[in-house]
């Protein structure tokens, strides 16, 4: 099996006139866990939703270029197809406000009507929600609604009902900026183990954050992909005065 | 200095009085009525006048079973016209709200919401009474589905304009297709909301009278047939109250008291959801 | 010998994997045809809309054409009514809906406006207001067949012995009990409009004009209400739109009479019709095409009138809600 999970190559996008992301080419190993980074509004987020084509919900959007995902091209394949293959996480926590934590969990599958027995069923959910390290703290409530969870446990259901999905790969965008530190340990705790199985992809507007979890990190400004490396070289000696400006704080 | 300010302090106090006044006394009227139709009406009320039909002029007993059935017959088909079509429109001006024809969908809701409902009757008997030969309960269903079109477009409009833009997100990014992400979350999530709307505009259409006038017109059998004209409460209320005999006024009386019955549970059942929504919220 | 069966359990999981992810790419494939089907469909029903408004309106012209031809513009200021001998004008009703109409609308207007200045104003919040704010609402509520059936038994007999006292013919029914009705049917409509607009007048504009020194009344009359200005002249538009449609109740009351008296005095207390009124009593027994396309274009002038009056009350209140 090929390394490269996800391969982005001359990907530009628009927001009508607006030309926010600027010729981005980058390569995505498997089972690694990717950081990017960069001030707002440098096109960091529009870059995390152009790889599972979320940027097409806002109107006036548009991407160019070559997504590949395991070798094919995402802008080419079934959008549902690739949104199934990739995960993804959001700012603040949405799980279904209409559905329990057992059916939060296996949504991918009841919202898309696929059948699946009692005991598959259960399976799923244990194992989701154990690698989402939430079983203990809600296996006697699997059939309440999830709205009394804590922000961090909402989250990591949020990231349980990706991970039942078996993605290839799951981004998470800017997964603890909603939440409060203890939750925001617990998120981080998780991305170590989830990477054995996953390769994540991790938007964060937060420095530290960025090279605690990540093994590579990208930077981004003003729409383009500055430098791309493993994380201890890119904090300790980036090649960039612009990364090394941001590092060192001479812009937020 | 200072009795300018007393002055100016007595006229606020004089305003807010007036103002108290006014707002207050305009209940009186509604009281009054409210009070007359339940006192003529609640002694109407036995099981006899709910399941007989009329009685020929002069003999006695006699009941609105024809209209009580025919009103529900007849609403209950406006429903099933209107929901569906007023929801998936609802849902298309939630969603698209940006384009052309989103605006001028919007404007024909503002123009349906506007039109006096005679007219509405006028149009449906050449659309539907006059080609068909005959009044029936179709057409009065399909005068009243439009006027209940409005009401539950706009409800499920701002329902679920109301709701959170990560809701859809989360489903779409789980390989949830457009259809199923507004049919099984969305939808659900702002169930109450619509089904305000859709009370909301049966309690509207139950008490209405002119758009049945030539299109249902009125049958003083017990029916069950939509080809045929069909008797309804608020039309039996029209007929009886302007006949000039005594047992048909009050007859009228309590039809009256039930229809009101009805339009008031309606309400409070609309305000139950409203307010169980906001909380939600 | 292991080599093997590790190759072919390889094979067999890799040939697994492969049916599974053709069955999930035919699900997708099978779902994306779906979701096109269904923003069709949501495009048709917005369409709907657009056809039956235009078919309303097609269909009022094409009805009314025969009376358009053979009378003309002269239809409208037309005296005289008379079906038997085909003799159609339709000024008694012109002037029957505009009296009945206007003078709902001046009795309504301080009870409104009261409503509007002590929900929004005054108690916004607790129980009193909500009681208010749903006892006006109930008012409209009520089906205007009851407020008909009402008035004809239990106002029409006090208004008779009220004009018998005044000294005009004491008929009871007529243009000025329709008003009385009709303008408290209409108050909910203005009154609560009005009231979201007073709620939504912005704090530091009033708590200026306090800090100036003003009392509770100088502040609403001259911050408040001219802030709503508009809104609140968009409420009376509502208003009257709602009052120039109403049938039931009008009828009822009304007295059905297409003669127009002969002094002012004399059309306001006594019987008249209105072109809604008249529409409703005589479509069934309009025997000649005529006689009928006169009454679809009373239907079209009732149309035309109080669409226009209430898209533009929406489109003022619209303007008020962007800001």
């Amino acid at each position: 099996m090929e390394n490269t999970v996800v391969s982005a190559e001359h990907i530009n996008a628009y927001y009508g006139d607006n030309h926010a992301i600027k010729d981005v080419n980058i390569k995505i190993n498997r089972n690694e866990v990717i950081a990017m980074m960069g001030p707002s509004g440098c096109g960091k987020t529009t870059f995390l939703r152009c790889i599972n084509r979320m940027h097409e919900l806002i109107p006036n959007a548009r991407a160019e270029g070559v997504m590949k995902l395991d070798g094919e091209d995402v802008y080419k394949m079934n959008v549902i197809y690739v949104r199934y293959k990739i995960g993804m996480v959001f700012q603040r926590p949405n799980p279904f406000p209409n559905l329990s934590i057992y059916e939060n969990v296996i949504a991918g599958y009841l919202l898309n009507g696929i059948k699946i027995s009692k005991s598959d069923k259960d399976f799923i959910v244990e194992k989701s929600l154990t690698s989402a390290a939430l079983w203990n703290e809600v296996k006697d409530s699997l059939h309440k609604k999830g709205t009394f969870l804590s922000g961090g446990q909402q989250q990591r259901l949020c990231i349980a009902r990706a991970i039942a999905m078996e993605p290839e790969v799951i981004l998470f965008d800017e997964p603890t900026s909603a939440l409060d530190p203890i939750s925001t340990s617990s998120v981080e705790a998780l991305f170590h183990e989830l990477k054995a199985k996953y390769t994540l992809i991790i938007v964060t507007h937060n420095m530290q954050q960025a090279a605690r979890v990540s093994d590579k990190t990208a930077f981004f400004y003003v729409g383009e992909l500055v430098e791309f490396d493993d994380t201890k070289t890119m904090f300790t000696s980036p090649k960039d005065t612009r990364t090394q400006n941001y590092i060192t704080g001479r812009f937020s | 200095m200072e009795a300018r300010i007393g002055l100016r302090n007595t006229k606020s106090i004089l305003f807010k009085s007036l103002i108290i006044f006014l707002a207050f006394v305009i209940t009186i009227p509604l009281i009054i009525v409210l009070l007359y139709i339940i006192k003529q009406g609640v002694t109407q009320v036995n099981w006899h006048f709910l399941t007989k039909i009329p009685a020929p002029v002069g003999e006695a007993g006699g009941g609105i079973a024809n209209a009580l059935l025919g009103s529900f017959i007849i609403v209950a088909a406006a429903s099933v016209i209107a929901i569906p079509i007023g929801m998936l429109a609802g849902i298309y001006l939630s969603e698209n709200g940006r384009t052309r024809l989103a605006y001028y969908a919007g404007l024909c809701v503002d123009v349906l919401q506007g039109v006096p409902s005679i007219v509405i009757g006028i149009v449906v008997y050449f659309w539907l009474v006059k080609p068909m030969g005959t009044f029936s309960a179709i057409s009065g269903s399909i005068a009243l589905a439009i006027m209940m079109l409005p009401i539950v477009i706009r409800a499920t409009e701002q329902t679920l304009l109301l709701l959170p833009p990560s809701l859809k997100e989360a489903a779409l990014s789980l390989g949830v297709p457009y259809h199923r992400v507004i049919l099984k979350v969305v939808v659900p999530c702002g169930f109450a909301g619509i089904l305000s709307g859709i009370t909301l505009s049966i309690a509207r259409i139950i008490g209405e009278t002119a758009p049945l006038l030539f299109t249902a017109f009125g049958n003083p059998y017990l029916s069950t047939s939509l080809s045929k004209p069909m008797e309804t409460l608020p039309h039996v209320i029209f007929t009886y109250a302007t006949s000039p005999y005594d047992d048909w006024h009050n007859l009228a009386w309590g039809a009256s008291f039930i229809l009101l019955l009805f339009v008031l549970i309606l309400n409070i059942f609309t305000k139950l959801l409203t307010r169980k929504w906001k909380i939600q919220l | 010998m292991e080599k093997k069966d590790d190759i072919n359990s390889f094979a067999k999981k890799a040939k697994v994997t492969l049916q599974m992810k053709n069955k999930r790419l035919d699900l997708s494939h099978s779902q994306m045809k779906w979701e096109t089907i269904f923003r069709r469909i949501l495009i048709v029903m917005s369409v709907i809309l657009l056809i039956l408004v235009g078919g309303i309106l097609i269909t009022l012209i094409m009805q009314s054409m025969p009376s358009i031809k053979s009378l003309g513009l002269g239809f409208l200021w037309g005296k005289v009514w008379d079906p038997v001998n085909n003799i159609y004008g339709a000024y008694p009703f012109l002037i029957g809906t505009l009296l009945t109409s206007f003078t709902a609308l001046i009795i309504s207007i301080p009870f409104s406006y009261a409503v509007s200045i002590y929900l929004g104003e005054y108690n916004s919040k607790g129980w009193l207001s909500e009681l208010l704010k749903n006892t006006i609402e109930l008012i409209a509520a009520v089906p205007s067949i009851i407020y008909g059936f009402w008035g004809l038994f239990v106002l029409v007999p006090i208004i008779r012995s009220f004009e018998a006292k005044i000294g005009v013919a004491p008929y009871g029914v007529g243009i000025f009990t329709s008003s009385l009705v009709l303008a408290v049917m209409i108050i909910p409509y203005a009154a609560s409009l009005g009231t979201s607009l007073i709620r939504m007048v912005p704090s530091p504009l009033k708590e200026g004009a306090y800090a100036l020194g003003a009392t509770r009344f100088e502040v609403i009359r001259s911050v408040v209400l001219p802030y709503t200005r508009s809104g609140l002249f968009a409420g009376i538009l509502l208003s009257l739109g709602r009052a120039l449609g109403e049938t039931m109740a009008v009828t009822l009351l009304i007295g059905n009479t297409s003669q127009l008296a002969n002094s002012f005095k004399n059309i306001f207390f006594g019987p008249g019709n209105t072109m809604a009124s008249v529409i409703a009593n005589e479509f069934t027994e309009a025997d000649h095409t005529v006689y009928l396309s006169a009454l679809i274009e009373l239907g079209l002038v009732l149309f035309l009138v109080t669409v226009i009056i209430n898209v533009i009350g929406k489109r003022i209140i619209s303007g008020y809600t962007n800001n």
